[in-house]
């Protein structure tokens, strides 16, 4: 079997503790919250750290809470607790449905909201493991030196595959990171950068403590998501869509993210713009759609044609938008998934 | 116990149906080892930990083709934990499960064939050490020229991945004609050509690989292994490691699924036995998935070129296929898979005139092999399929037409294969019947449709892999005075059921129940020698030896019983634990007695059951043996689909599908692996791809696995299967034990072209190519659109340098089963005398 090489284990009880040995360690530490992504990788070598802090026993990092200003997310809150929650079903669709969709309903009760925010990129020449990675003399994201997905490119094109995140941006949401004492408050879609390999501005140090989510206030969303299998896979193109609608059904603000289409979760805010001031009609998100497709630029480093993802992100984005509205879905959930969300 | 309701409909075709005397035999029941498997009870060959046990790890090929200058152990042997390193030339005996391609050896030599061809092997305390040691083996390759397609291994007769083999990298090439063609499409009114491709897939069973190898006292090897075919396993250990089979003892574990992957002879069972010896300690290998997937020895991607005349009512004219089959880097079951790509398309629809051609050629690709259907889906779809744009063009129902042309019990087809039992028909009415197929066809609306497909399979290969004319089975019993029954065989339990099915023959002749007898399968030193669990052989041939050791053991009994209670043998009865007189109620004896009173008589009660194939008269031209068997099975399937025109997107709805399996011996067995096989079918037909990488050629030679994990590599999970629905056909064939055929593999056949003529039904765009995807309908619909042949599939069949075919008229033509231009071989010794067990 494939063995995880030796590391140390740490399992601070508090964050301020966790920030203090993951400042003493520097880059030889990660941080493991349900480690379904971690400790699979460290088996293929991808990544070799020589000491994991676990989060499992900072009881704070565990909770959420409701309040009228919106709801705060502890980091190591599970897919599976936001999956069975009625308050993030009847509210906060997009997450929900984002958090239902992770992988399988195993990895979904270890999985961690923070955890899923972090989720390396991916890619079908990064994903394997050490002896596989050594016959294409690796990549430059581990061990190696070209782009096998594009070798001219300067940087590394693995792919956001997070669920979670695209939703949150879309509801606007904010996360709390903490440096020893430090504590700093951004906007989640400003966390993240176009690169497979720093696609992330947390620095070394910085444990994501919390996310925060405004109030509703009218705002309706909803996430789509392409894969192969709908009991199991990874997204490899997905749609989150955010609206608020005036009681007419006219649009006051819009945002919509594209998933698993470039090494961030991707803003398409020309297309959200265009919905503004309109209600959402067939015609309203066919423009919305084709606008947000334009953006969608996929590579061949995730399952199904490349050329096909692309085609098929319009699809995704009408979809997502007609459940915003209220659509009912059921058979459209039920080709692709063969469950209803 | 399964409930009533949720096992399959059993239509009989025998109007007095015979068997509603049976007990054990047709009910169905818990599998005799249900109870252990689902609580976690079997001990599997990575479960196996032996005081002193050491670790087994390989350093497999970075490269796809490469000659190996040399290799330095030294830093891997000098590392701290490491007990001991070995590379090819510790074992360099070749071996292959095919005596014609004894193409392997247990470490490269001095060649690699491709990505993950094992190099070297460290032994070491730890697995994690074995590991680290890998990297300190210093190899140094030559790079060679890479292979990645058929296409191009005709291209490239050099460099060779084999010495051995036609010429090139053309592994084997074969061409038969059965009448003439030529004479077939002159009479016929439509004259039908088509191209198809089906894509290389692996088994992907749960369990990986796992062997622990042992030295046992007295200097003989204790091999416990995750195999299909312990006997074959047996014989190469014996060859590579120099020792007679008396000295090997090779004990099948229980299995987590084989599906034809664990069929050869493995490089690392060879391995851990060598180290065993060496060390004189046990040493264990566990593989890794991506390993599994380097073994592989699965699907074959083929390339066919159907051209198929047919008369206006649909009759067959004749039948003109080539394929070109994609071997890998090794022989495997290579040339019986390549003989299979044609041998079995005249046993399904009368075909009066037959040409067959294939090639298969080396890649540097993991070896493909066997698995499920063995060289069958692939030639199945392409005539299925074609069969369809058949009906289409013809304007006849697709079930009308299968159901004119379907071939008649015992028919001798074209190629002198000897059918049996034949129950198409029947599968085929039931299948539209349950299906409501007559409301659906043509008649859903866009977007919708239904596809009907059917197929055929046999019940066990005819010969042996390696020519020998002793039995394929052999059953032991032994009877116990306080009335335990030993069954003693070599069969191998791969979750297919075979304990289950032997201890259910047994518990009806001897009229006691399956939980007095205990089963010792799949051990070369416990059990006489079976040949293996594939080509679907067990039930039937395994199952007769067992009736056969039943009845003998019965009748030592009804003797003794007889003497006792005063009446003739013949009156008595075995049921319920007891032997008695159904005629007088007093007379009886229970079945310990009767045991106790025949060892009084006789001494300790032991009998013997063997199989014999029936030796098949009819094919007696060279390579006519690939395809015979026994008696063949039936099946039909009906799927419906939902396809999205705006995406492709595709939805199987539903799964009808019937099986002509002539007897259930346990339905619940039989619907497991009917269910097992369709599941097996959709993720061929959608989504399963043993696919390669190359990358850029100026920058880099490497041509790597694209996805060898269980995450990447797709295939259906349970929450993604579609309903489905069975219903068996039964007709007891009287070849079989109590008249059963095969149930593991045929009803795999039907599924996929059933899902491409659904498409079909559904948009109006022929897929000729699996798997069937969303990317590839959606282009076909764009070729549509634009007024195109509304098709995806392959174009193109490369021009090959056939041999002369090898001329056998038909049996109508006067054949007589040999080839008119052959050159005479040598004449053979006698052949043994056709011992079929009648019951």
């Amino acid at each position: 079997m494939m063995r995880l090489p030796m590391f140390d284990l740490r399992a601070p009880r508090t964050t301020d503790e966790a920030a203090r040995i993951l400042a003493g360690e520097g880059a030889n530490a990660m941080l493991l919250a349900g480690g379904t992504d971690l400790l699979p990788n460290m088996k293929r070598r991808q990544q070799v750290p020589r000491t994991l802090v676990s989060l499992r026993n900072i009881g704070t990092l565990k909770q959420s809470q409701f309040n009228p200003a919106g709801a705060r997310l502890g980091a190591c809150v599970t897919l599976t607790e936001i999956a069975e929650d009625p308050r993030f079903r009847n509210g906060y669709s997009a997450l929900w449905q984002a958090a239902a969709q992770v992988a399988t309903s195993h990895i979904r009760n270890m999985a961690t909201l923070g955890g899923n925010i972090c989720l390396d990129t991916r890619c079908s020449y990064y994903d394997q493991n050490y002896e596989w990675r050594k016959s294409i003399s690796f990549c430059m994201k581990k061990d190696g030196e070209v782009c096998w997905t594009a070798p001219g490119s300067e940087r590394c094109m693995a792919v956001s595959s997070t669920d979670t995140a695209p939703a949150l941006i879309a509801l606007g949401a904010r996360v709390l990171l903490r440096s020893g004492a430090e504590v700093r408050e951004v906007l989640l879609s400003d966390l993240y950068q176009n690169d497979g390999m720093n696609y992330m501005l947390r620095q070394p140090g910085e444990i994501v403590e919390e996310v925060r989510l405004p109030a509703l206030h009218g705002w309706k969303s909803a996430y789509w998501k392409l894969r192969r299998r709908g009991s199991f896979d990874f997204p490899v193109m997905s749609v989150a869509a955010a609206a608020r609608l005036s009681p007419a059904g006219v649009v006051e603000e819009a945002r919509i993210v594209l998933g698993a289409v470039a090494s961030r979760p991707l803003p398409a805010d020309e297309a959200a713009k265009s919905l503004v001031g309109r209600p959402l009609t067939e015609e309203t998100i066919a423009e919305a759609a084709a606008q947000a497709a334009r953006l969608a630029k996929p590579l061949d480093n995730t399952d199904f044609d490349m050329s096909w993802r692309k085609k098929v992100t319009t699809a995704f984005v009408t979809y997502a938008l007609r459940d915003l509205r209220g659509d009912d879905m059921t058979s459209v959930n039920l080709s692709l998934g063969r469950h209803i969300l | 116990m399964p409930r009533e309701k949720d096992l399959p409909k059993r239509a009989s075709r025998d109007p007095k149906r015979s068997g509603d005397d049976l007990r054990v035999i047709g009910a169905a029941r818990r599998r005799v080892d249900s109870r252990g498997k689902v609580t976690g009870q079997p001990i599997y060959a990575d479960d196996i930990s032996l005081p002193r046990m050491a670790h087994c790890k390989l350093l497999r090929s970075p490269h796809p083709h490469a000659r190996i200058r040399s290799i330095d152990t030294s830093r891997a042997s000098a590392h701290p934990g490491v007990y001991l390193v070995l590379t090819g030339k510790d074992m360099p005996i070749e071996y292959g499960i095919l005596p014609v391609s004894q193409d392997e050896t247990a470490l490269a030599t001095d060649h690699v064939r491709h990505v993950g061809d094992p190099v070297a092997a460290v032994i070491a305390r730890e697995e994690l050490t074995a590991f680290e040691a890998l990297d300190l083996i210093d190899v140094d390759y030559e790079v060679l020229a890479t292979i990645s397609s058929p296409e191009e291994a005709l291209a490239t007769p050099e460099p060779r991945l084999h010495t051995y083999g036609e010429e090139g990298n053309i592994h084997k090439r074969v061409s038969f004609e059965f009448g003439d063609v030529n004479v077939g499409f002159a009479e016929a009114d439509e004259v039908f050509e088509d191209l198809f491709f089906y894509q290389g897939s692996t088994h992907l069973a749960m369990e990986q690989h796992a062997s622990v190898a042992a030295k046992d006292r007295d200097g003989k090897l204790t091999l416990w292994t995750s195999t299909q075919v312990p006997h074959y396993l047996h014989r190469s250990l014996a060859k590579v490691l120099g020792m007679p089979t008396g000295h090997i003892r090779v004990i099948a574990t229980p299995c987590g699924g084989g599906f034809g992957g664990k069929s050869d002879p493995m490089n690392h069972e060879l391995i851990v036995s060598k180290a065993a010896l060496m060390l004189d300690r046990p040493v264990k290998i566990s593989l890794t998935r991506e390993e599994v997937f380097y073994c592989h020895r699965g699907r074959h991607p083929v390339l066919m070129k159907f051209k198929a005349g047919v008369k206006k009512d649909g009759t067959l004219t004749a039948l003109d296929l080539q394929t070109l089959v994609d071997g890998g880097g090794y022989g495997s079951f290579g040339v019986a898979s390549t003989f299979y790509t044609g041998a079995l398309q005249t046993t399904a629809y009368h075909l009066p005139r037959y040409k067959f051609r294939a090639c298969r050629t080396f890649t540097n690709k993991p070896p493909c092999g066997p698995k499920r259907g063995h060289g069958t889906p692939q030639p199945r779809f392409g005539q299925e399929v074609q069969m369809d744009k058949i009906a289409e063009r013809l304007n006849i129902d697709p079930a009308e037409l299968r159901l004119r042309t379907a071939v008649k019990p015992n028919e001798l087809t074209a190629n002198f294969l000897q059918l049996g039992t034949v129950g198409l028909s029947e599968c085929i009415e039931r299948v539209v019947a349950m299906s409501g197929w007559k409301d659906k066809f043509r008649k859903l609306p866009e977007g919708r449709g239904v596809g009907l497909a059917c197929s055929c399979y046999l019940t066990g290969a005819g010969l042996s892999i390696y020519w020998n004319q002793m039995p394929h089975s052999g059953i032991l019993l032994k009877l116990d005075r306080g009335g335990g029954v030993t069954l003693q065989a070599g069969t191998t339990e791969i979750g297919q059921g075979s304990d289950d099915v032997l201890s259910a023959i047994v518990a009806e002749i001897l009229g006691i129940n399956t939980a007095d007898i205990r089963v010792y399968s799949g051990d070369t030193d416990l059990g006489p020698v079976d040949l293996g669990s594939y080509s679907s052989r067990v039930t039937l041939m395994a199952g007769n030896a067992a009736v056969q050791a039943a009845e003998r053991a019965k009748a030592m009994l009804a003797e003794v019983v007889a003497e006792r209670l005063e009446v003739p043998p013949e009156y008595l009865v075995f049921a319920n634990n007891h032997v008695f007189d159904p005629g007088a109620a007093e007379k009886k004896l229970t079945f310990p007695e009767a045991i106790c009173l025949a060892e009084a008589k006789f001494g300790t009660i032991g009998t013997a059951g063997s199989y014999w194939p029936p030796k098949m008269p009819a094919a007696k031209y060279k390579g006519g043996g690939v395809g015979t068997s026994p008696t063949y099975t039936y099946s039909a399937a009906i799927v419906e689909v939902e396809v999205d025109p705006n995406t492709g997107w595709l939805r199987v709805v539903n799964v009808w599908n019937t099986h002509d399996l002539g007897r259930a011996l346990n339905p619940t067995l039989a619907l497991g692996q009917v269910e097992g096989s369709i599941y097996m079918g959709l993720g061929e037909a959608l989504m399963e791809e043993q696919d390669f990488r190359r990358l850029p050629k100026k920058l880099s030679h490497a041509l790597v696995h694209k996805a060898p994990s269980m995450l990447d590599y797709k295939s259906l999970t349970s929450l993604d299967m579609p309903p489905v629905y069975t219903e068996f056909v039964e007709g007891p064939d009287p070849r079989g034990p109590f008249g059963a055929k095969e149930v593991g593999q045929g009803p795999m056949l039907p599924i996929a072209p059933a899902v491409a003529n659904a498409v079909f039904d559904a948009v109006g765009v022929r897929i000729d190519e699996v798997p069937i995807t969303p990317e590839k309908i959606l282009k076909a619909l764009a070729e549509k659109k634009a007024g195109r042949a509304p098709r995806f599939g392959p174009k193109h069949f490369p021009q090959i340098q056939w041999p002369e075919p090898l001329r056998v008229p038909p049996p109508w033509e006067g054949g007589d089963g040999r080839a008119i231009n052959d050159t005479p071989k040598p004449p053979k010794p006698a052949a043994k005398v056709e011992k079929v067990l009648s019951r």
